[in-house]
């Protein structure tokens, strides 16, 4: 081998090396990366109990309900396979609406609900003007349509 | 078959010379294609459906956060060849793309909080692709101050192409972090396989500006690289030819 060679060996093998260890990194870190679970996680148990945690999913439409005359509301959060309803108080982010993504911060309660203190609109890769996204609407009979394999909706 | 202008390549005075010719073949162009970008992005693309027109911070984030990277990429290429070739004007590239690195990684995450306060409801959240991109930054910076803290040239050379090559990993993962983990930020609307996700009156001037900012980084990229001939070859007789 030439000192060249090795010195192209060497540099290979520190990208290898390094590959394989963030590999390793990753796969260990898996649970601790995500940066939240959604319905189905919730449902099969992987979610921490007692714990603070996210939870991240999509609002699922006509779930919104606000209590006059305060910042309560609840809402279901859905991944189209599990249902969470989440109760939260404060205001949320403009981007927060019906058939969008979002995230909330807070606690699974003994009742299976989920109360939140924080929430965070989280939006798709799609963007239009409004008068496609309104000629699409119109098509889907009002309702900006999902489709569960988009990337918008997070992955089980 | 003659390869003497690839071995010119290795001759500082010459790639010093050719940097200065090349440097307005890519300034002026990509002064015009920011400009351009700028006032199809700002102007005459159309308002989004659901940010209205704050989905314009667009414009700037997304080709700062991709030219961070292509950045990287170019440093640890350099680098590399600078470590095996031992090519001296190799090191002088890598080490004059950190600084601009680090320009664009700062600017896509200041970008990306402005651009999440209003939308997501947050500055900023430990999010895979949040600390990934940081990471990304804390890398430019780190390789600037490992090249700082050695005095002798070619031993900062050569620690510095290693650090730099190490941090290649980072780069898949910064792509892939939307991918592979649960994540705040959307999935890439345009670096896919797919189609992008949006018209084609968004997407130009997205994709001048990436132009734009490439050959900005190009030009950004040759001035330094001079400064920093200049500074390695202060000895040599040919710079204080240039100099005088």
């Amino acid at each position: 081998m030439t000192p060249r060679q090795r010195r192209l060996a060497l540099v290979a093998g520190i990208l290898a090396g390094v590959s394989v260890a963030a590999l390793l990194a990753m796969r260990a870190f898996q649970d601790n990366v995500m940066f939240f679970f959604d319905p189905s996680q919730v449902a099969s148990g992987e979610a921490p109990v007692d714990k603070r945690f996210r939870l991240g999913g999509m609002v699922r439409p006509g779930t919104v309900q606000r209590t006059p005359g305060s910042l309560e509301m609840r809402f279901v959060v859905t991944d189209f396979k599990r249902d969470v309803p989440v109760r939260y108080e404060g205001v949320v982010p403009d981007l927060f609406r019906e058939n969008q993504g979002v995230v909330a911060h807070g606690r699974l309660g003994r009742d299976g609900t989920f109360v939140a203190d924080e929430i965070l609109a989280k939006h798709d890769e799609n963007y239009m003007p409004p008068e496609v996204a309104k000629a699409i609407k119109e098509k889907h009979g009002g309702v900006m349509p999902v489709n569960p394999d988009h990337k918008a909706v997070p992955r089980t | 078959m003659d390869w003497t202008w690839f071995h010119k390549f290795g001759s500082p005075p010459h790639v010093y010379r050719l940097a200065g010719t090349l440097t307005p073949w890519f300034a002026w162009p990509a002064g015009l294609l920011i400009a351009a970008a700028l006032y199809g992005g700002l102007v005459l693309a159309p308002p989004d459906y659901q940010q209205g027109d704050g989905f314009r911070i667009i414009y700037v984030h997304a080709p700062s956060a991709w030219v961070s990277t292509m950045v990287y990429a170019v440093m640890a290429t350099s680098a590399a060849i600078g470590l095996i070739w031992r090519m001296k004007v190799a090191h002088a590239v890598a080490a004059s793309c950190a600084g601009i690195g680090a320009s664009f990684t700062a600017a896509s995450l200041v970008t990306g909080m402005l651009w999440g306060e209003p939308m997501w409801g947050t500055w900023w959240v430990w999010d895979p692709r949040l600390v990934a991109q940081l990471v990304l930054l804390f890398l430019f910076v780190g390789y600037v101050g490992l090249r700082s803290a050695i005095d002798d040239l070619g031993r900062a050379d050569r620690a510095s192409a290693v650090l730099a090559i190490v941090g290649v990993v980072n780069l898949p993962i910064i792509r892939y972090s939307v991918e592979w983990w649960n994540s705040i930020h959307q999935a890439p609307s345009v670096m896919k396989m797919d189609r992008p996700s949006m018209p084609i009156d968004m997407l130009a001037p997205l994709l001048m500006m990436l132009l734009g900012f490439t050959l900005f980084f190009a030009a950004v990229l040759l001035v330094r690289l001079r400064a920093e001939l200049l500074r390695r070859e202060r000895a040599a007789a040919w710079v204080k030819e240039v100099v005088s």
